[in-house]
């Protein structure tokens, strides 16, 4: 399936390589370079390019582009869906999935990438089962190998490979039992010119972050379980007992991992928790503009509304922007054209406003289209859907762990129109 | 691990340690030497790395026997000679019933010999039941091989009528000799076979997969293989996929195009998911934009065409020249909106970007061919445009359509030529091309004016350095000017250029995407990619299904040899993933099905031997009625009837005529106690024998039990109460119970039940059922036509969401009443209305009773509608009491306190009541409140609480009603429901219901 695999970092550098079934050489990828030139925009370089004689699929994750090459037909998701979770694992290993992550620990991605895919078909990808087979780094380690010369092979069978649950292992021993629970949900919506919502929906996912002891065997139920519209589950959830009950019942991986991602049903409405005014505009054969946005909170349950942040795409247009704001800082880069503004903390009694003039290049015409507000926000001990969580029971273990729900409302694709 | 090897020395020396790890009793090292040895690529060791694969084959370690298939492929692409021993390792590994398995065999199996597809037929169902368990990579290919396996195996689903054909009620009446002869005859009703279903059913929770690949794999699947009713439900989880990063929005959304330009309504109400943000890359927005206009018709075209506006204004020109084709597209597909389009993009002409400028230009040119006639006053305006639109295509657009309808706009054309004339040598080539052909087609209509100027034009042209633009003006003079040289066709001149021409048909570039199967890298490139395997189209007849079946063929010969025992092994033996308790459920459900499903092909096949065949699986019934888990199930199903004592007696009769009924004519086998007790278990029990008696039933009603399985716990018991809700149907007329025929065995059988406890959720018989009619139209204002109507209380025929309602008409006139039925239908939103048969004729005093099924959307909404007679039509509407939007159900007490401990709060409603002084005893209030509304009795510990459970009939969300008694005659009256608006009217009805005498 995935004969070869290629990273690429933004600069065009092909900086690691590796080949499953026979060496393709590197100038396939300036079939890659060709699309990603003619894509002015990183984000427009097609994921799937076809060359003569191979395939090229790519993903783009932080700032490194990952091109695998395919000779024969194979569902471009399958592709994309495993270089993703290739990403996360560099991502669960190293920290961060950077060049520079990746080029430090060299020798542990070819080991990783050795595991994850044999003969171009995915073999282990499951985090549990990778890090029995391979450890992670750690500083101490690296010294003892360095030292010793033994490498961070494990030498046994991971226990998760056999068994019915792939993702545990077996054996896992903590002195503080503990269960995590991130209830996140993030908004969706578009807000037209008027302040009328074009379309709202809220996502969720469940993060869990789960150190047990043993192999327990968890069920969390929901006060109202029936507002989940569309759910996904990690494997190790019973989906008959979902099914029947709306209880989620799993014997949970070790560590941090994603429980379930949902949506809730659309024919519920959806709280906005901020409004925006807004006074955007160019004038017409002149070489400058207004500029006045306020921001302000709306049906927030009594929760405030932190770490607020604009962004603005201004029109190419923008030669650069006076402002002046009542709170937080806000920087203008004039290259990519983009406005930020941190407002931080809104506080209803004295709402935060951002205003002053636009300077236009001179002989530029007015632009056609008033750009559109990206906003970012966070509430916390809220999920905005009403989302609660009624209880977690833990089976098959004696011990009392502690248990542990957050709640997060974000903003996520936010989109105000002007 | 490629490794190459210099020299066949070292390559010696090095596998020396690989092959001796090969017998190490640790698997991880044995599954890494097989890994090791495998990779090396010197075809030399071919015979070695065979030997190796087939020993792993057999390793006792699935890990080992995982590594082993992924090996085959190497082997193969090292060396293809090796392809005939190859497929029988792969032969010996598809029979692995490990899931660790599953997927790298299937993997080999597409890679070495995807054409073998006789190596599946009897791992089918083995896959199929699999599934759910097998790891997530495992999953995609798998899936993939068994669509196109599905579609050479089974005959197409989509032909029409294909839903109401199986609901058709003779199936259910049919013995095996009737459908036997049913299907030699040409026309047999589509019946899906039972391993299409499987599939089906089994594929759908992996829908709900954390992984992108997975979900798009099952979407295929029902896209191609699933009814065209039931391939609607993907379409939510592929919305959901949306969210995820932009690689798989892209392709995602590519294969949603596709979808939606056949089905549109699989998409239509996530119309708004599919609106753009200025953030999203253009490739996502165009295809957004693809799916909104595939997606466009009446009803929204309004909201969409605001929602292009935004685009048409964006920063991205490119996206915004796209919105312009879009609403081209929507223009031409949608005539209402053609003069609202067109005048929008007027006013874009005046834009001050050029490329929508030269987009419109290019679409209004479209559309005003489409319908030229009245649009001379844009032209006239496009002609204005060519002094400052400097695009090539736009000029050349506007030159095609002055030209084409010079005859419109005679006093502009002459002078854009005169203009033209001027430019002509700074024009780009396709501007001249077009110059040259309105100087051709003016000159043709108004050669006055034009002679001149066409001559000149022409004169330039001989000296273009294109030569194309040479070509053309040769050409055209040879054609137009007449001289002694121009032959016969210069005659005809004039019908050449300004023929009328077709107009263009603005389609959707994925028009023609759907001939690559979904989900693949050829749909997506658009172009067969290399190894892509063709999805055959569905075979008329279908291949000998019983391929399929060898393990249950052999059960059942030793079925007939030994009783019993030997199957419980060998079911044990094939649920492989039985000691997962959340599996087996299921497991079990569908390997009994396909066990009965298997037998009933077995009965048609030795139809001589099949009375003996039923011999011996009667005998075998009385040796299992002594089960006690049989007798639980039938004490179960009729616990609600013994606790209305009131009617009590009425009801059993009822529901005992209504099996015997379904008995007797599903087969002319004697109908012992027993048998009856134990025909409605059978689906649910893994020994299925009791099967072989009504498999078609069975096969009949598979798809309406599917469909209500889905949404409760398929424990086993519930799945006879199931069994028994799909016969209710066949009687419809329930309020006029028959006479039964008991023997008095069963009597006596039931009278002794207890009651039975279970922890499920089961959608019961209703506990009373309602005569009180409504009028539906007096026989005064219908002229002699009157109509009634009833609630049955049964779950409706027609749908799962509808609410079945009983129309009684009656003829009150002197004279025939011809062709009866239903006319015009005014529903609020979401309502649905299933309709009767209209009815020929109705004789004076005569009366019938029709069935018709109403989706009210749990509201108490009015359903409007016309009742028609030949002459006549009534305007006529039904009200349901919101009683009647409930389905009784029945919990164990214990449940019901976890269900209604889940709906406090908001989703509780209560009242204090007096009750009057006779409604205080028990049997009272049961009888009042389940008069009132079609609530199931809940078994209580208590005297003075009373509990009641019901769900509604649209969403199936519960509906807990609790009344207790307290002391001084009052009682507390508690309503717990999701749907708020339902509990709180209920509420209201209830209390006078109990406080009044």
């Amino acid at each position: 399936m995935i004969h070869s695999l290629f990273l690429v970092n933004c600069s065009g550098d092909i900086f690691l390589e590796k080949h499953w079934k026979r060496v393709v050489s590197q100038s396939v990828c300036d079939y890659f370079f060709e699309a990603q030139e003619k894509a002015a925009d990183v984000e427009n370089v097609p994921p799937v390019i076809s060359t003569p004689h191979h395939y090229l699929i790519s993903i783009y994750r932080e700032k490194i582009f990952f091109v695998s090459v395919i000779q024969t037909e194979v569902p471009p998701l399958f592709v994309i869906e495993f270089l993703h979770r290739v990403a996360d694992t560099f991502q669960d290993y190293f920290g961060e999935c950077s060049e520079t992550a990746i080029k430090d620990n060299v020798v542990i991605v070819y080991e990783l990438l050795e595991e994850m895919l044999d003969n171009g078909f995915p073999l282990a990808t499951e985090s549990n089962i990778l890090k029995e087979l391979i450890k992670p780094p750690t500083i101490l380690r690296s010294v003892v190998n360095s030292i010793t010369g033994s490498s961070n092979m494990g030498d046994t069978l991971p226990t998760g490979q056999l068994s019915n649950i792939p993702w545990r292992r077996a054996g896992v021993k903590y002195t503080n039992n503990e269960a995590y629970f991130d209830v996140i949900e993030e908004i969706d919506a578009i807000i037209d010119k008027s302040g009328s919502t074009v379309f709202a929906e809220i996502q969720g996912v469940i993060d869990s972050c789960i150190k047990l002891s043993g192999m327990p065997d968890l069920s969390l139920s929901f006060m109202n379980p029936r507002l989940l519209d569309d759910v996904s589950f990690h494997p190790c959830i019973r989906f008959k007992r979902w099914e029947s009950e709306r209880v989620l019942s799993f014997i949970p991986p070790d560590g941090n991992f994603r429980l379930i991602s949902y949506r809730v049903s659309s024919q519920n409405l959806v709280a906005i928790p901020v409004y925006v005014k807004h006074t955007i505009s160019f004038k017409e054969n002149n070489t400058s503009g207004r500029f006045d946005v306020t921001i302000g909170p709306k049906q927030n349950m009594g929760k405030t509304v932190e770490a607020v942040i604009v962004t603005v795409h201004m029109p190419k247009a923008v030669l650069n922007m006076n402002l002046t704001s009542t709170q937080g800082s806000y920087t203008f880069d004039p290259v990519i054209k983009v406005l930020t503004w941190d407002v931080g903390k809104i506080t209803p009694q004295k709402l935060p406003n951002l205003k002053g003039t636009v300077n236009l290049q001179s002989g530029a015409s007015k632009p056609e289209e008033n750009p559109s507000l990206n906003i970012q926000f966070k509430i916390q001990q809220l999920a905005i859907s009403g989302l609660k969580v009624n209880r977690l029971d833990m089976y098959g273990e004696k011990y009392k762990p502690f248990k542990g729900v957050k709640y997060i409302t974000k903003a996520g694709k936010f989109q105000v129109r002007t | 691990m490629t490794l190459m090897m210099p020299t066949l020395v070292s390559t010696v020396t090095f596998l020396h340690y690989p092959l001796k790890c090969l017998k190490d009793p640790n698997q991880l090292i044995r599954a890494s030497a097989l890994r090791v040895l495998s990779s090396i690529r010197v075809p030399i060791i071919v015979p070695i790395m065979m030997l190796a694969i087939k020993e792993a084959s057999a390793d006792l370690s699935p890990y080992v026997r995982k590594n082993a298939a992924h090996a085959i492929q190497k082997l193969y692409s090292l060396d293809p000679e090796q392809k005939e021993m190859l497929i029988e390792v792969i032969e010996k590994l598809l029979k692995d019933k490990s899931t660790l398995v599953a997927g790298s065999v299937v993997m080999a199996f597409e890679e070495v010999c995807p054409d073998r597809i006789d190596l599946i037929h009897k791992n089918y169902r083995k896959l199929c039941n699999l599934l759910v368990d097998v790891e997530e990579w495992g999953q995609v290919v798998i899936i993939h091989m068994l669509t196109r396996y599905a579609r050479t195996q089974f005959v197409s689903p989509w032909k029409e009528g294909d839903v109401l054909e199986e609901f058709n009620e003779k199936d259910f009446y049919e013995t095996d000799e009737e459908q036997k002869e049913k299907d030699q005859k040409v026309k047999k009703p589509y019946a899906m076979d039972p391993d299409h279903r499987l599939l089906i059913r089994n594929t759908k929770p992996l829908l709900q997969s954390r992984n992108a690949a997975v979900v798009m794999a099952v979407a295929q699947l029902y896209w191609h293989l699933a009814p065209k009713s039931e391939a609607g439900i993907v379409s939510k989880s592929l919305v959901r996929l949306l969210r995820s990063n932009r690689e798989v929005q892209y392709i995602v959304l590519q294969n949603i195009a596709t979808m939606s330009i056949q089905r549109k309504g699989m998409f239509e109400p996530y119309l708004k998911s599919f609106y753009v943000r200025s953030t999203d890359p253009t490739m996502i927005k165009t295809s957004k934009l693809e799916i909104l206009t595939n997606l466009a018709n009446e009803a929204n075209i309004s909201t969409l065409l605001r929602e292009f506006q935004t685009y048409v204004k964006s920063q991205d020109k490119q996206f915004a020249a796209a919105t312009i084709q879009a609403i081209g597209r929507c223009a031409t597909n949608i005539s209402e909106v053609t003069d609202t389009c067109l005048n929008g993009l007027v006013c874009l002409l005046s834009n001050r970007d050029e490329i929508v400028v030269a987009e419109s230009v290019v679409v209004i040119k479209k559309l005003l061919q489409t319908q030229p006639a009245h649009h001379s006053e844009i032209i006239k305006h496009m002609g204005k445009l060519l002094d400052t639109i400097t695009v090539p295509v736009a000029r050349a657009s506007i030159l095609w359509l002055i030209g084409e309808y010079c005859e419109r706009v005679p006093k502009i054309a002459p002078d854009v030529l005169r203009k033209m004339a001027q430019s002509f040598t700074s024009e780009d080539d396709l501007v001249k091309l077009q110059i040259l052909n309105l100087g051709a087609k003016l000159y043709l209509t108004n050669s006055k004016q034009t002679k001149l100027l066409t001559q000149y034009i022409l004169n330039l042209g001989k000296y273009d350095q294109s030569y194309d633009i040479r070509d053309r003006t040769r050409f055209i003079r040879q054609l137009i000017v007449p001289n002694e040289k121009s032959g016969a066709l210069s005659k005809y001149a004039k019908k050449i250029f300004l023929a009328q021409k077709p107009a263009p048909l603005l389609e959707s570039p994925f028009k023609d995407r759907d001939r690559f199967q979904l989900g693949t890298l050829s749909h997506t490139l658009n172009t067969k990619a290399t190894g892509y395997l063709e999805l055959s189209n569905w075979p008329e007849e279908a291949p000998d299904p019983s391929v399929r079946n060898v393990e249950v063929i052999e059960l059942g010969k030793e079925q007939l040899v030994t009783l019993g025992k030997v199957k419980k092994e060998k079911s044990t033996e094939k649920f492989y993933s039985e000691s997962e308790e959340e599996e087996s459920a299921s497991t079990t459900d569908t390997e009994s099905e396909s066990t009965s499903e298997s037998e009933k092909e077995k009965n048609g096949k030795e139809e001589s031997s099949s009375m003996e065949n039923t011999e011996s699986s009667s005998s075998e019934e009385l040796s299992e009625s002594e089960s006690d888990s049989k007798e639980s199930t039938a004490k179960k199903r009729f616990k609600t009837i013994e606790e209305s004592d009131s009617d009590n007696m009425e009801k059993k009769k009822k529901v005992i005529s209504k099996k015997n009924k379904s008995f007797d004519s599903s087969d002319a086998e004697s109908s012992s106690t027993e048998e009856t007790s134990s025909d409605s278990k059978s689906e649910s029990d893994s020994e299925s024998d009791t099967e072989s008696k009504k498999p078609k039933i069975a096969a009949a009603t598979k798809r309406k039990e599917m469909a209500v399985q889905e949404k409760k716990a398929p424990t086993k018991q519930e799945v006879s109460l199931l069994d028994l809700d799909d016969f209710n149907p066949v009687s419809t007329p329930v309020a006029v119970p028959t006479p039964a025929i008991l023997s008095p065995s069963l009597v006596a059988d039931l009278e002794g039940l207890s009651v039975s406890k279970s922890s499920v959720i089961d959608v019961s018989t209703p506990v009373f059922v309602p005569m009180k009619t409504h009028e539906l139209l007096h026989r005064m204002s219908g002229k002699g036509l009157a109509a009634h109507y009833h609630f049955s209380r049964q779950p409706c025929i027609y749908g799962d969401q509808m609410v079945s309602v009983q129309v009684t008409l009656t003829n009150t006139t002197d004279q025939k009443l011809e062709n009866i039925h239903i006319g015009e239908k005014k529903l609020p939103t979401g309502m649905k209305m299933h309709v009767f048969n209209p009815i020929e004729f109705l004789e004076p005093e005569e009366s019938i009773t029709v069935s018709m099924g109403i989706d009210f959307c749990d509201s108490t909404q009015t359903a409007s509608f016309q009742l028609c007679t030949k002459e006549d039509h009534f305007s006529v509407n039904i009200q349901p009491p919101v009683g009647e939007l409930l389905l009784p159900v029945t919990m164990a007490e214990k449940d019901f306190k976890t269900e209604q401990g889940m709906l406090t709060g908001m989703n509780e409603t209560s009242a204090t009541i007096t009750v009057a002084p006779q409604n205080s005893t028990r049997l009272v209030i049961l009888e009042k409140v389940v008069k009132a509304a079609n609530l199931g009795l809940v078994p209580s510990g208590q005297d003075n609480i009373h509990r009641f459970a019901a769900k509604t009939v649209h969403s199936g969300s519960l509906m807990l009603v609790t009344v207790e008694l307290k002391e001084g005659s009052t009682a507390q009256l508690i309503i717990n429901t999701e749907k708020t608006v339902i509990g709180s009217i209920l509420l209201r009805e209830l209390k006078p219901v109990l406080s009044q005498g």
